[in-house]
């Protein structure tokens, strides 16, 4: 048995489509079995709500007089794009304010403008014959602009990858706050609930297909940027109406130390076709997984410390190396049930009918990484090679000694194999210097938690490490730990006027 | 009842809670402190009843005390009830309901402020 759109619509258009979340599904599955369920059931509902970075709107502002072509264009402070002509531009939710930088930038601009707040557009030119004005500024509301067309290039990530942080420091990253020691999982994603996972042959999610995008009703543009459905993360470009949108589904926010993003609320309705809908909209929590990714590794590709999937990640606890670890999620469940709900409600009401794909979605598609044709500085293309270091049991004179032959301030400190053990600064010896104690021998002042790099990894991460811990040198250390080289903050200066600023 | 309590230590290095404890004999839960050479905070919980006795003890001995009556507060209209804190407050004072609604059990609250930032909706302020 099969139905088709034209049967499904009919029945939406009387009012006697059997319309259902696609959290109820796997239960009607289970009680009707999958035949009973394709008679019974027309129309599954899913939603997401969460943070959709890769988001914004194209604004029309109507012509002024006199006129001008915008090129550099501020929305309360938060820069839009300028390279649309005249009076179009695109705000996107993660420019920030360069006034109030990461607590309100492009996201904020859109839901103020949704929650129907003035906003002021400032924008410049450089004046032409057609368009001779130079500067305008003035307050607007979402009502005096002819079009906000919200236009999102990425959004409803079939999955995402849960986060953890192994280092012994706080993160505060996209994927929000992560404790020390993988002291919490944080994860997103609306589960059984998604779109995409309700539908990940993209039979019937494709262009033209209609949605709910923040209360309004939207559709689906074609496939998201970075879509890699292949590997299971499959995205959407979606495109709605601003003015017809609610702040209960567009909500900016910022994740401290990351800047702002934008939640949205979006969700497809799936017509029930056949058995193979059936079966792909009976999913459950504990049919999708995701890696837990370590972010304290500072690399594209990083390690996955296991597998878990949203049942586990859903209870509020689980296990990592043996150790009960707490998770957060950072999307909302109960706002994506309400978008499904919402949407349900639409459907039963015949205000929404349910369309197929005008083009097909590519379910096969691999995202790739960046092609780079010239790979940034790493240390050892800056480090200093004339490395002085110094053993553990010398004397604190002897170091002292050493730092000023060496014209240096910092000592890596050496056991009898040859190995860092610690480092000592200009700064530990004339301390010691200053008070007489006990202390005689390096290894009774020195540090002994090193921070240090080696000659393969990136300069701009090793300038991380040194802001992060407030320090100016890292040793290089090689695999066996030994110190081959010291990288200072004077070394950095062999980066500008160098090769590197081509 | 929870006490946000701050002395100086200027003045010599008076065991103040020690002191409380003992004149008063009320039992003191010290559920924060940071205490340094110069300065100290606490905040402690004393049972609702000898709040007063607590308070007025601690000023005579030089101390600052202020009774809070609120821990973190949630702005419901701001709140979407994601459930980032969740996992950062070490006294799991958030949690959800079977609605997965966000619920505070303000009881927990020891005012450590960490889930402050960790809110990208910005819905969690300290009333201090």
């Amino acid at each position: 048995m099969h139905k088709t759109i034209d049967q499904i619509n009919g029945r939406i258009r009387d009012g006697s489509a059997r319309v259902v979340t696609a959290e109820e599904m796997p239960g009607i599955v289970a009680e009707l079995g999958e035949e009973g369920a394709l008679k019974e059931v027309d129309v599954v509902t899913t939603g997401t709500f969460g943070a959709m970075c890769s988001s914004g709107a194209f604004i029309n502002f109507g012509h002024a007089d006199p006129p001008i072509r915008m090129e550099r264009i501020w929305l309360n402070d938060v820069e839009a794009y300028g390279g649309l002509a005249a009076v179009d531009t695109y705000i996107g939710a993660t420019q920030q304010s360069e006034t109030r930088e990461e607590e309100y930038g492009g996201a904020h601009v859109i839901e103020d403008l949704v929650a129907g707040k003035s906003v002021e557009l400032r924008a410049n030119s450089r004046g032409t014959d057609c368009y001779p004005r130079r500067t305008i500024t003035t307050e607007l509301l979402l009502e005096n602009v002819n079009q906000a067309i919200m236009c999102n290039p990425r959004n409803a990530y079939q999955r995402y990858n849960a986060a953890t942080n192994s280092s012994d420091r706080t993160l505060h990253t996209y994927m929000g706050t992560l404790l020390p020691g993988s002291g919490n999982v944080t994860y997103s994603g609306a589960g059984l609930l998604n779109p995409i996972t309700n539908d990940p042959k993209f039979r019937l999610i494709g262009s033209g297909v209609p949605i709910f995008l923040c209360g309004a009703q939207g559709m689906i543009v074609g496939e998201g940027t970075q879509h890699s459905p292949a590997g299971g993360f499959g995205t959407l470009m979606v495109s709605g109406d601003l003015k017809q949108m609610s702040q209960d589904y567009l909500r900016a926010a910022t994740m401290t130390g990351y800047g702002v993003t934008m939640y949205i609320g979006l969700g497809v309705p799936l017509p029930v076709l056949d058995l193979d809908v059936v079966r792909a909209t009976a999913v459950r929590d504990e049919d999708i997984s995701v890696d837990i990714l370590d972010y304290s590794v500072p690399s594209r590709s990083r390690p996955s410390l296991r597998k878990v999937n949203y049942a586990e990640l859903r209870s509020g606890t689980i296990d990592l190396n043996g150790e009960e670890v707490r998770t957060s999620s950072l999307s909302s469940f109960r706002r994506a049930r309400k978008v499904a709900l919402e949407l349900k409600t639409w459907v039963e009401k015949g205000t929404m009918q349910l369309a197929l794909p005008t083009r097909q979605i590519d379910p096969l598609k691999v995202s790739k990484p960046m092609h780079q044709t010239t790979r940034g500085p790493r240390v050892l293309d800056i480090m200093d090679r004339k490395v002085v270091s110094i053993g553990e049991d010398e004397e604190i004179r002897t170091a002292a000694q050493k730092l000023l032959k060496g014209e240096t301030n910092h000592l890596p400190v050496v056991n009898g194999a040859g190995t860092l053990v610690g480092i000592v600064t200009t700064f530990d010896v004339s301390k010691a210097v200053a008070n007489p104690g006990k202390a005689h021998l390096v290894k009774d002042i020195m540090k002994k938690k090193v921070i240090t790099t080696t000659p393969d990894e990136a300069v701009d991460i090793a300038v991380r490490k040194l802001e992060q811990y407030n320090i100016s040198a890292l040793p290089v250390v090689d695999p066996e730990n030994h110190v081959i080289a010291i990288l200072t903050a004077m070394n950095l200066g062999k980066l500008f006027g160098g090769r590197w600023l081509k | 009842m929870k006490l946000l309590v701050t002395f100086s230590r200027k003045k010599g290095r008076k065991p103040i809670i020690a002191q409380v404890v003992r004149d008063t004999g009320v039992l003191i839960n010290v559920e924060r402190a940071i205490i340094d050479s110069s300065e100290g905070e606490a905040l402690i919980e004393v049972p609702d009843d000898q709040c007063r006795l607590v308070s007025d003890t601690m000023t005579g001995l030089g101390a600052h005390v202020r009774i809070l009556d609120h821990g973190i507060s949630v702005n419901e209209s701001e709140c979407v009830d994601c459930g980032a804190c969740i996992s950062i407050c070490p006294r799991e004072a958030f949690s959800f309901d079977s609605e997965y609604r966000l619920r505070l059990d303000e009881e927990k609250c020891v005012l450590c402020g960490r889930c402050v930032d960790s809110c990208p909706h910005r819905a969690l302020t300290l009333a201090l």
